[in-house]
């Protein structure tokens, strides 16, 4: 197939969505297909939407009507470094709104945004299941207990200096 | 036809199965307030402003998205049904903004009239509101998404009706806005600017960009000589302005008004329209001839040229190159006019009144402008913007006496007139078609077989023995249709008419809009069929009624274009299209 010279998409991308295309409806395997490119890419950029308009035939502004509606999906590439605060009742009646404005004070960006450096992104997530622990901060596969806002200079600090090694 | 009885405010009803409560209900007389519901659009049931109480049903209904049923016991009206209705548009209320006095739509927008007809006097909600930066980023339609109250007119329009599927909901909750893809400016998106979401809209979240202080500024200018020409289309809907009959034209009274506004010169589209028809047809029998570029597709409608650049590219050489009757008369104006008046071309001013805001956009494209670096329309506003400048200047259009068109572009057959309505294109070029091919004098003027409210028609004219196969599109996912049949070669085609609004420039994206409380909605069939109705008896009441007996342009030959499709013709009278992105899906 020489579909890989017009997209940017990856072949795998490109032939599961001509797949789609024989099947029945194959509109309704638009969510399918953007978790699929988010699987591969980490998000979904507006390349590779439009891309995905075109070989699905569905007009780009749905494709990203759906996009936008899905808190699953990513629109913006997610940092090195991907914080995620949780959100849940245990961690947030400890103080993790407070928690989260550090984050957000700290590296100047909002919720689903990413640092320009692309070194941080930032994230409320709902209960991760360790409330003994809260409030709760993942970075990456680390998870940060009982953490106080005062500590979140020192926790960005810690991974910054890592980084310049 | 299975019927459908059942009791609406205490009165029995009996309707055809499958219509709704809300039809229903229209049907005796109770009016369900109602704001996303549009009577040619799908059914939305968003804005849960027209719910009603069934018996056996513990919450309200909406009436445009519930189908009625055998025996339901209806009623419309409750005090809790009122305070509900009024909940409501007090909700959309503290999510707009607050400035009505200075709205476009001031005095005829769906929202204030609900909310003054629901009895919203005071504001109680103070909330969160949202903020969005005003589009004004194209020549034709701006976006203002603070005033869209989400009732998807416009997202459905754009699908339903045009095929270009340029607006969606995006993001959810509080954060829903509609926009283009990926939030795009307008001017970045497959926007085809035909102006229908402005139509539909029932506030000003859509409006067309206002030209009308460079016209004043035109007209007040000593040094400017200011030409204006007027649409087909215009003198069939004007007089709506000023609660005027339907059916009826007021090509009098309007230029008139224009002469008493300050014009220089008051001259007529429908002579262009002529002219486009000597030079289309002259380039539909070389075509014939060649056999190459076959099925020639009309050009006037810009809405349409900006939809096949940006989905149809491939079809591209099948546009006639013909500009637009619009841009040929402003062509002329600044050099045949010109020459003529003994003027510097500098120094005139053209203005055209259209029904359309894609013609905005269509005179500022670089192909329209002369060698020497001017446009050359300099401005061009709507028909809703030529009423506004008229009841500025304080003219009482009801009494105007009828006036002439100047010459010498200003003169125009009956062929002219109803290239407004859908299929008068193909009517008149098939009038002079006819007498072109067989050198004999048509007897039947009418063509009634591409007459059409209805969005698509095919015919097969015979002139004598020879088969032209026409066909006549109008809304853009009808053109769809055809061009579909096209590219497939499933039917030879000659010739084929494109408009991209429904009902054709009648029912054009620059239109007056009809006042709220007349329940006649933009797009309405039986609106689009009194305002054709009005060109055809204007056609009809002439005795000029071919383009190629039109005197003014047999001069116009004579005296500068030599012949249809003469050198200079092709210089100062066609047009070259290209490719646009992004490209759109079909």
């Amino acid at each position: 197939m020489c579909t890989n010279k017009k997209y940017t998409l990856s072949d795998e991308i490109v032939d599961y969505i001509n797949e789609c295309l024989v099947k029945e409806h194959p509109e309704s395997y638009l969510i399918a297909i953007l978790h699929k490119v988010q699987g591969i890419y980490g998000f979904l950029s507006e390349i590779h939407l439009d891309e995905v308009a075109h070989l699905l035939q569905v007009p780009t502004a749905n494709v990203y009507g759906v996009a936008t509606f899905y808190h699953y999906f990513r629109l913006k590439p997610r940092g090195q470094f991907a914080i995620s605060v949780c959100m849940g009742t245990a961690c947030f009646v400890k103080g993790a709104d407070s928690v989260l404005t550090s984050f957000k004070s700290e590296l100047g960006i909002d919720m689903g945004e990413t640092t320009s450096d692309g070194l941080f992104s930032l994230e409320g997530t709902r209960c991760i299941g360790v409330c003994a622990l809260a409030p709760v901060v993942t970075i990456n596969d680390r998870v940060y207990s009982n953490v106080v806002s005062q500590q979140v200079s020192q926790i960005l600090n810690e991974i910054k200096a890592a980084e310049r090694v | 036809m299975k019927y459908i009885n059942a009791v609406i405010d205490g009165l029995s009803v009996s309707v055809e199965e499958g219509k709704t409560i809300m039809e229903a209900a229209d049907s005796i007389g109770s009016h369900v307030p109602r704001l996303c519901f549009h009577p040619v659009l799908s059914t939305e049931g968003a804005c849960r402003i027209c719910v009603v109480d069934v018996e056996g049903y513990n919450n309200h209904l909406p009436a445009c998205a519930t189908k009625l049923q055998d025996g339901m016991i209806i009623t419309t009206n409750s005090p809790s049904l009122r305070e509900t209705r009024r909940d409501l548009v007090e909700l959309l209320l503290d999510n707009h903004p607050k400035n009505c006095l200075t709205c476009e739509r001031d005095g005829n927008c769906e929202l204030q009239n609900l909310s003054y007809k629901l009895g919203v006097r005071e504001r109680l909600f103070e909330g969160w509101r949202k903020e969005f930066k005003f589009d004004d980023s194209n020549v034709s339609v701006l976006r203002d998404a603070e005033k869209c109250i989400l009732c998807k007119r416009c997202v459905r329009v754009c699908s339903e009706i045009q095929g270009v599927h340029n607006l969606s909901q995006m993001y959810r909750g509080v954060k829903t806005v509609v926009s283009p893809a990926f939030m795009a400016p307008m001017d970045e998106s497959v926007c085809i600017k035909c102006g229908q979401c402005i139509n539909v809209c029932p506030t000003a979240a859509f409006i067309e960009r206002d030209e009308t202080d460079k016209v004043w500024n035109a007209i007040n200018d000593p040094n400017k000589f200011v030409v204006v020409q007027t649409a087909p289309a215009i003198r069939s809907a004007i007089g709506e302005g000023w609660d005027m009959p339907y059916s009826t034209s007021w090509t009098g009274k309007t230029v008139a008004a224009l002469r008493r506004l300050g014009f220089d010169a008051v001259f007529d589209t429908d002579f262009t329209a002529d002219l486009t028809i000597m030079e289309e047809s002259h380039e539909l029998m070389e075509r014939l001839k060649s056999g190459e570029n076959l099925p020639m597709i009309t050009s006037c409608s810009p809405g349409w040229i900006n939809f096949v650049e940006h989905f149809y590219p491939e079809l591209l050489p099948n546009v006639s190159t013909c500009k637009s009757p619009m841009q040929m008369l402003s062509t002329l104006a600044k050099t045949y006019y010109a020459e003529k008046t003994h003027r510097d071309p500098k120094d005139i001013y053209v203005v055209a009144v259209m029904p359309c805001v894609a013609k905005k956009f269509e005179a500022k494209r670089p192909e329209h402008y002369s060698p020497n670096g001017y446009p050359y329309t300099d401005a061009v506003i709507t028909t809703r913007e030529l009423i506004w400048m008229i009841k500025a200047y304080g003219i009482d259009f009801v009494k105007l006496h009828e006036d002439e068109f100047d010459v010498p572009l200003g003169t125009s057959s009956g062929a002219g007139d109803i290239f407004g309505a859908t299929g008068g294109v193909m009517e008149a070029a098939l009038r002079t078609a006819y007498e072109k091919i067989t050198g004999e004098s048509i007897e039947n003027l009418t063509f009634t077989e591409v007459r059409a409210v209805e969005g698509l028609r095919e015919a097969t004219i015979d002139i004598k023995g020879t088969l032209v196969n026409v066909a006549v599109a109008n809304g853009l996912n009808n053109a769809k249709i055809i061009l579909e049949k096209v590219k497939s070669g499933e039917k030879q085609f000659h010739l084929i008419e494109i408009m991209a609004c429904p009902g054709g420039c009648v029912n054009g994206g620059g239109q007056p809009i009809p006042h709220v409380n007349k329940f006649i909605y933009p797009l309405d069939k039986d609106l689009v069929k009194k305002r054709q109705q009005a060109l055809y008896s204007i056609d009809e009441a002439k005795t000029l009624r071919k383009s190629h007996e039109n005197p003014a342009i047999l001069e116009l030959y004579k005296e500068f274009l030599e012949a249809p499709g003469s050198h200079i013709a092709h210089e100062l009278l066609h047009t070259t299209y290209s490719e646009k992105s992004p490209k759109g899906i079909k």
